[in-house]
């Protein structure tokens, strides 16, 4: 019995890591565009343009998903 | 075409079914959380799922050149009669499964009916040990534990990143991301689980001296592979997409986008990495982990329990299943007829069965008003009799049944 132990370590680690970082790319981006709670106004334009460069960061991660399923 | 003997079609039809019963029962892996958070309605769900899932049965070039992945010997004589037997196996295991509304691995089924088959007609040595433990058992531990640990520490980063918003503000957001994660997970499982169909009909048709061996599908395989599962995906098995999106634990915008997130980021990292985790497994896993990650969040474990005990049977009750059907279809003709028409009973006696208690699309979509999210049917009882407490066992009302 030969159980790849590295192959499954990497697995986990890449798994939680991109996990966790899209996750929390995604949601600067969501936290850059909603309007603050009881807030003033909306959010300034460096913010909003951060935002959304998040959005963007995260809709590169799903095109290399696709590549990842078609090549 | 011309040399397709009655044996050979019937596998086919057989394969087919399969699919269909593959995508019915995977709808939940992709759209369960997407239905019950509200990203989409339901049936926009299926519909959007069953596409990605046609577009995926087209998209890879890697033709499944095993059928099993190295887990049976395909060389040591594995006949039409045992493909079908162990397909008879797989079907009517994921469709007691889905009668119970317990999401369990259609690959782990197929694994777990061809297994059985070949232990009964070519004997242990048609069964690769090793590769059962590598390629099943293993990534059938690993793959809810990474899931969930993935799924819990992203929900936790988002609730705090996201904390002073308001859920209303930021619900908008996270449905949207959570369709494409969705969206990515339907695309792979249309690429995997169609592809393993293709293989078992290209299997049969090289068995029979139809095609050369090792030769790609023939066209209408790839064609008919892809539309028995989006048609099977389009219709969706409600039951589990109940008791994904709502039975295991309350799921709301935020856990719904890490949970899919999680699942497919888990999807595609293990298959590139090479070591290939359950998409169920997977699913379930990272859902429970998203319950676990939102402070007040809870899991209902009666249901969590059933689903494992679920997962433990598969591949034995497939396999006892697959087991006795090639035994019955190694006797001749009548035999095989005979594991026709018992399949065929057995599938229409469970589809009976859950007419009694039909679980419609609106039943999976967001309540006006929370509601402990009932799953029990009299089956799940008999699988796997559930402690009397706890808010997960209240029988649903009947719903009224809408076949639109």
């Amino acid at each position: 019995m030969n159980i790849n132990w590295a192959a499954l370590g990497q697995v986990f680690g890449v798994s939680v890591v991109t996990t966790v970082a899209l996750v929390g790319v995604f949601t600067l981006g969501i936290v850059g565009t909603a309007p603050r709670k009881g807030g003033s106004g909306g959010a300034s334009a460096l913010v909003r343009s951060g935002a959304y460069a998040c959005y963007a960061a995260c809709a590169a991660a799903v095109g290399y998903g696709i590549y990842l399923i078609v090549a | 075409m011309e040399h397709i003997t009655l044996l050979i079609g019937i596998v086919i039809v057989t394969a087919l079914v399969f699919d269909f019963t593959n995508g019915f029962h995977d709808t939940a892996n992709a759209m369960a959380t997407t239905i019950s958070t509200g990203a989409l309605r339901p049936k926009v769900a299926v519909a959007m799922s069953a596409v990605l899932n046609l577009v995926g049965a087209f998209l890879s070039v890697e033709v499944a050149k095993t059928i099993s992945g190295g887990i049976i010997d395909e060389s040591a004589g594995i006949r039409p009669e045992v493909i079908f037997a162990g397909l008879v196996g797989a079907i009517v295991w994921n469709l007691l499964t889905w009668l119970a509304g317990l999401p369990s691995s259609s690959s782990h089924a197929l694994f777990g009916g061809l297994i059985g088959a070949t232990l009964v007609s070519v004997g242990t040595h048609g069964v690769h040990g090793e590769a059962v433990v590598m390629k099943v058992l293993i990534p059938a531990v690993a793959a809810p534990v990474v899931a969930g640990i993935a799924a819990t520490a992203a929900t936790r980063l988002t609730y705090r990143l996201a904390r002073g918003r308001d859920e209303a503000d930021t619900a908008r957001g996270y449905r949207a991301g959570q369709i494409a994660s969705a969206a990515l997970v339907s695309l792979a499982h249309g690429t995997n689980d169609a592809q393993k169909t293709m293989g078992v009909i290209t299997l049969a048709l090289v068995t029979g001296g139809v095609v050369a061996p090792h030769s790609d599908p023939p066209l209408w395989v790839v064609v008919s592979a892809g539309l028995a599962i989006a048609l099977g995906t389009y219709l969706g098995g409600w039951r589990i997409i109940q008791t994904l999106g709502k039975g295991l634990t309350d799921i709301r915008p935020a856990q719904g986008f890490a949970a899919q997130t999680g699942a497919a980021t888990v999807i595609l990292a293990s298959s590139h990495i090479g070591f290939a985790l359950s998409t169920t497994q997977v699913c379930s896993g990272s859902i429970m982990g998203a319950g676990l990650g939102r402070k007040g969040g809870v899991v209902r474990w009666s249901t969590a329990g059933r689903m494992v005990v679920a997962w433990c049977l598969t591949l034995p009750a497939a396999g006892l299943v697959a087991g006795g059907a090639a035994f019955l279809a190694e006797q001749g003709d009548w035999g095989v007829t005979a594991v026709a028409v018992l399949g065929l009973a057995v599938s229409g006696a469970i589809w009976l069965v859950s007419r009694r208690k039909p679980v419609v699309p609106d039943d999976a979509a967001p309540a006006s008003e929370p509601e402990p999210a009932g799953v029990v049917t009299q089956a799940l009882q008999a699988v796997a009799p559930p402690p009397p407490a706890g808010p997960s066992v209240t029988a649903p009302e009947p719903a009224v049944a809408a076949t639109s």
